[in-house]
């Protein structure tokens, strides 16, 4: 069976999900999980880091299709990082980076929400 | 769950409708397709479209009945690698699927048709034959001069 695992941190009021292992159809509604408990706690800025991520397939893809806008549409986004490239070819294969902001680091990817935090003010 | 191994140039997995089942599905591709010493990067890409057709089936053909059977039998020659998927779910209309549109599918939350477009782009041929009451064939071949 395809393992799979995600945790999470809390860096300020983003929060990181970390992926391990395989995520396909069998594994993605662990995923579908750890989104909706952030959004139930009202988590809506969010970065996914890939640096553990061997292997996913569309059924993995589809779960940030189904969270996107739910975060978009409460001031926070998915933000995705630390990709390698196989998961990144597959991503830009289905043109996902039109859609997602993709970063090298998971610091960069949480700075963009700070920096958007500043320009607000 | 079965293998077997009657020659060299063929072998054949066949498992129960079920998405724990992928992870072997793959793990049989990948040992099929390292035999004849394909590139990492292409195996990379046979392992997810069949993972593809696979899930497919579980999900439309089954529609997640978990004791379908799936059989996915993979053929050498010297020309291509070919992998044949058979179950006995309910038809498939391939022509039926648009290509994806990823725009659309942002509004409405969902996707559908990634799969199938990943296993177009990732194989040199797909191919769909259904013999209504009796099976479902998915044929996904990559040409092995071209991988090279």
């Amino acid at each position: 069976m395809a393992e799979f695992s995600t945790s999470t941190k809390d860096v300020g009021e983003v929060s990181v999900i970390y992926l391990q292992g395989y995520l396909d159809a069998h594994t993605a509604p662990a995923l579908e999980n750890t989104f909706s408990n952030l959004v139930e706690k009202g988590k809506y800025q969010t970065v996914v880091n890939f640096k553990e991520l061997a292997y996913i397939s569309s059924a993995g893809l589809g779960v940030f299709m189904a969270f996107i806008e739910k975060m978009r549409e409460n001031n926070g986004d998915i933000k995705l990082s630390s990709m390698n490239d196989k998961v990144f070819n597959i991503f830009d294969l289905l043109g996902f980076p039109l859609l997602y902001e993709i970063y090298k680091t998971e610091d960069e990817a949480i700075n963009k929400y700070i920096e958007s935090k500043n320009l607000e003010k | 769950m079965k293998s077997k191994k009657s020659k060299i140039e063929e072998k054949e997995l066949v498992v129960k409708s079920r998405t724990e089942n992928l992870s072997d599905i793959r793990e049989f591709v990948s040992q099929g397709a390292l035999l004849i010493g394909l590139p990492a990067k292409v195996i990379d890409n046979i392992i997810l479209a069949v993972d593809e057709a696979c899930t497919n089936i579980i999900k439309h053909a089954y529609k997640y009945f978990p004791e379908g059977e799936i059989i996915i039998r993979l053929k050498f020659s010297s020309e291509k690698f070919t992998v044949i998927i058979i179950d006995h779910g309910v038809p498939f209309k391939p022509e039926t699927i648009p290509d994806p549109d990823l725009q659309r599918y942002y509004r409405q939350h969902r996707v559908g048709g990634l799969g199938m477009f990943l296993m177009k782009s990732l194989m040199d041929e797909v191919k769909y034959v259904s013999v209504p009451g009796k099976y479902n064939q998915v044929l996904l071949s990559k040409k092995l001069s071209a991988t090279h």
